[in-house]
């Protein structure tokens, strides 16, 4: 089967990835992968406010998802956080939080920012792999690094990394997940769509092999900055 | 350290080593920097500040009192990311101030032909939204973020609308740029004590008596103004400042 | 059998096998998972016999007691001030624990005003809770000077072995340094010699993972120094 973009069936997007590109934050990172651009920037360990949220036996991880308005492919959206980007800010804080130990950070939060500068699909795993490198690059002690990515089903033929056009057809399935590529466990899965329990396993697999070569640059990024 | 800063300032220094009236060296615009997804994009780098700013074309029904002209919208928002001075939330003050100065400045040299972002008179025009965003705040947003507006604006071709169904599909880009007449440009100087700088740190921001954001036509002539900071000004120092302002925005317009 | 993975010095990051094996033991920035030892922050690794160690790039300021460091007044109670001392709590600096006796229910901006800086050790850290005393020599309210943000994983060479680049950079440029423990750097001197010194310090912030950094820091002092005579002239 040839994909609308000519790619393989698993064959990953072109990526570039790039981290130290917000100077004022405390760790921050660029991934591309196709047209979508996600950018993550980590504030913290800091103190937490309003205080009440404040936890004396563990830190806040707080991610915050956000589209800029000219990022959609449509209409321009909305600034406000919509029903949407909350979601995606909580499942994203999830995909992270298994790779990081926040009892070290009791009464602080971790703040990230995910910006997306144009999108393409995928840009919850892209903000995922961004923020994953913002993280480390900031220093924060980390078990792993995390590299997500979304696999799908078109015709009953299994994609990697879906694009735009193959999301928008209505009989894709769309499944994203994020993986710890040490352990090879997940901390990202959604699906959306119509798959059996064989395709399941089968595309978890397929995403595993993915997420390696994504870590591959994520790796590669993060050890750059000190090259030089 | 706001004292360290004025200590300096008694002896016509600052804290990188520029003269009072010196911009950061490394200017750069850079257009097409989210060209799939916006209409219309460009980056702003001054030193270490970076902004992005993108344009999206939108249809809807005109004002009723000018039935026939379109309609421009542009917006900052601070977001927390690119500082970590900036909190979540709601557009703060600050930003609003920010988009309505940088606003004013291309409203008012009326250099958007809003008569030319007519489809049908009286029921749709072309909305444009101008948007903008720190990536990093090194300083001076103000000319920053005037720059990336009009950059954005330039880089912009409108999007394909059907008539018949009223849509704009935005797959299909005309080569039809903005109706636009020419660059109004705003650089702000600030003073603090009694010095005037330019390209403000961060720091000198913060430690600034009074401000002075100047936009300019092409020909020189002013079309907006926006005095901040706590601090008064006399005629003799705002006629200084203004002429400061002019003499940079003329390089500043180069890098466009 | 145990095998070791990395070299001396490689830049590693979180998730990182450094060696597989139990003749290897896990130290700082390290930890053992089953049969492996692996990283866990981004930094330089150092071996030392069976000891794997990760030396941090970039790390954020963690408190700990007997830490000289710089904080910036930023609350006051009847009977303390608060520091931010750039980490997520802030610090306390009871007024039993400065130099001068201070008499019950003064103004204790009298003695320091919001936004100064003062230079002070810690004595204790309980979760979250960070103490801080002057009742030592050197540690006093810092004057009017610069002040730049390094990374606290680098301070340990800009102050060099025994103190030697820093004593450096101070005879040199003829600037009082402090360097506080958690990444706060305070210089006062001539404005010309302050931003040589400044520039030095911001260079081995960056290059500090570097070879000859000494050597490298040295020969731009020198160079800055006698250029900005020459430019008096």
């Amino acid at each position: 089967m040839k994909r609308n973009d000519g790619r393989k069936v698993d064959e990953l997007r072109p990526m570039e990835a790039k981290t130290g590109v917000v100077k004022r934050a405390d760790g921050s990172a660029m991934f591309k992968i196709g047209d979508t651009i996600a950018m993550a920037s980590v504030y913290g360990p800091r103190e937490l406010h309003p205080k009440f949220l404040q936890n004396p036996e563990k830190g806040l991880l707080r991610c915050n998802y956000n589209m800029m308005t000219f990022s959609g492919s449509g209409d321009r959206v909305r600034p406000a956080p919509s029903r949407r980007s909350r979601e995606i800010s909580l499942v994203t804080q999830n995909a992270l939080l298994p790779v990081l130990n926040m009892e070290a950070y009791p009464n602080s939060v971790i703040d990230v920012f995910v910006e997306l500068v144009q999108t393409d699909a995928g840009t919850r795993c892209a903000g995922i792999c961004a923020a994953a490198m913002a993280l480390a690059d900031a220093g924060i002690p980390m078990t792993d690094i995390v590299s997500a990515v979304s696999v799908g089903y078109l015709k009953n033929t299994l994609l990697v990394d879906i694009n735009a056009v193959e999301d928008c057809d209505l009989h894709a399935t769309d499944i994203a997940v994020a993986c710890l590529p040490r352990s090879g466990e997940f901390s990202l899965l959604q699906i959306d769509g119509d798959v059996n329990q064989k395709q399941l396993v089968e595309a978890l697999e397929k995403a595993k092999g993915a997420c390696k070569k994504i870590y591959a640059v994520q790796q590669k990024a993060l050890k750059e900055k000190y090259k030089k | 350290m706001k004292e360290h800063i004025k200590k300096l300032l008694d002896n016509d220094l600052r804290e990188d080593g520029r003269k009072l009236l010196e911009y950061r060296k490394n200017i750069k615009v850079e257009y097409g920097i989210s060209p799939k997804s916006a209409e219309g994009s460009a980056q702003v780098t001054i030193g270490d500040t970076v902004v992005v700013a993108g344009v999206k074309f939108g249809v809807g029904t005109p004002f009723p009192d000018t039935p026939d002209e379109g309609v421009m919208i542009v917006g900052a928002e601070l977001i927390p990311f690119s500082s970590p001075d900036f909190e979540s939330g709601p557009p703060s003050i600050v930003a609003i101030e920010l988009s309505r100065v940088v606003d004013r400045a291309i409203r008012e040299s009326g250099c958007l032909d809003t008569k030319k972002l007519c489809i049908k008179k009286g029921e749709v025009v072309w909305t444009v939204f101008v948007d903008m965003y720190p990536l990093n705040d090194d300083g001076n947003l103000f000319d920053a973020m005037s720059l990336a507006a009009i950059a954005a604006m330039k880089d912009a071709k409108f999007p394909d609308y059907d008539k018949k169904t009223g849509k704009v599909n935005y797959t299909k880009r005309t080569k039809t740029g903005l109706p636009l007449k020419g660059t109004p440009l705003e650089c702000t100087v600030i003073k603090i004590k009694d010095k005037l700088l330019l390209d403000p740190s961060v720091e000198e921001w913060k430690a600034l008596d009074a401000r002075l954001t100047v936009g300019f036509l092409d020909n020189g002539n002013i079309c907006a103004m926006q005095k901040g900071g706590e601090k008064s000004l006399s005629v003799k120092e705002i006629s200084k400042m203004v002429e400061i302002a002019g003499e940079q925005v003329k390089k500043l317009r180069k890098v466009l | 059998m145990s095998n070791l993975k990395v070299k001396e010095k490689d830049i590693v990051v979180p998730g990182e096998v450094l060696a597989n094996g139990m003749d290897f033991l896990p130290s700082q920035g390290t930890f053992r998972d089953g049969d492996d030892i692996v990283a866990n922050m981004i930094g330089l690794t150092f071996i030392d016999g069976r000891v794997l160690k990760v030396i941090p790039l970039n790390a954020k300021y963690i408190p700990r007691p007997g830490d000289m460091v710089i904080g910036k007044v930023t609350e006051m109670s009847f009977s303390s001030w608060f520091l931010d001392i750039g980490c997520a709590n802030r610090a306390m600096l009871s007024v039993r624990e400065t130099q001068e006796f201070i008499e019950s229910g003064v103004d204790l901006s009298r003695y320091y005003r919001f936004g100064d800086y003062i230079v002070a050790k810690i004595i204790k850290v309980t979760r979250g809770n960070i103490d801080l005393t002057m009742k030592e020599q050197g540690l006093r309210r810092l004057g009017v000077g610069k002040l730049i943000n390094i990374n606290t994983s680098k301070v340990p060479r800009i102050i060099g072995k025994q103190g030697s680049m820093i004593s450096m950079i101070k005879e040199k440029t003829n600037c009082r340094i402090v360097v506080g423990k958690n990444g706060l750097v305070w210089l006062q001197g001539e404005p010309a010699d302050e931003r040589v010194a400044a520039e030095a310090i911001t260079m081995i912030n960056e290059d500090a993972h570097k070879d000859g950094l000494t050597e490298r820091i040295e020969e731009f002092i020198n160079k800055k120094c006698k250029g900005g005579k020459d430019e008096k002239k």
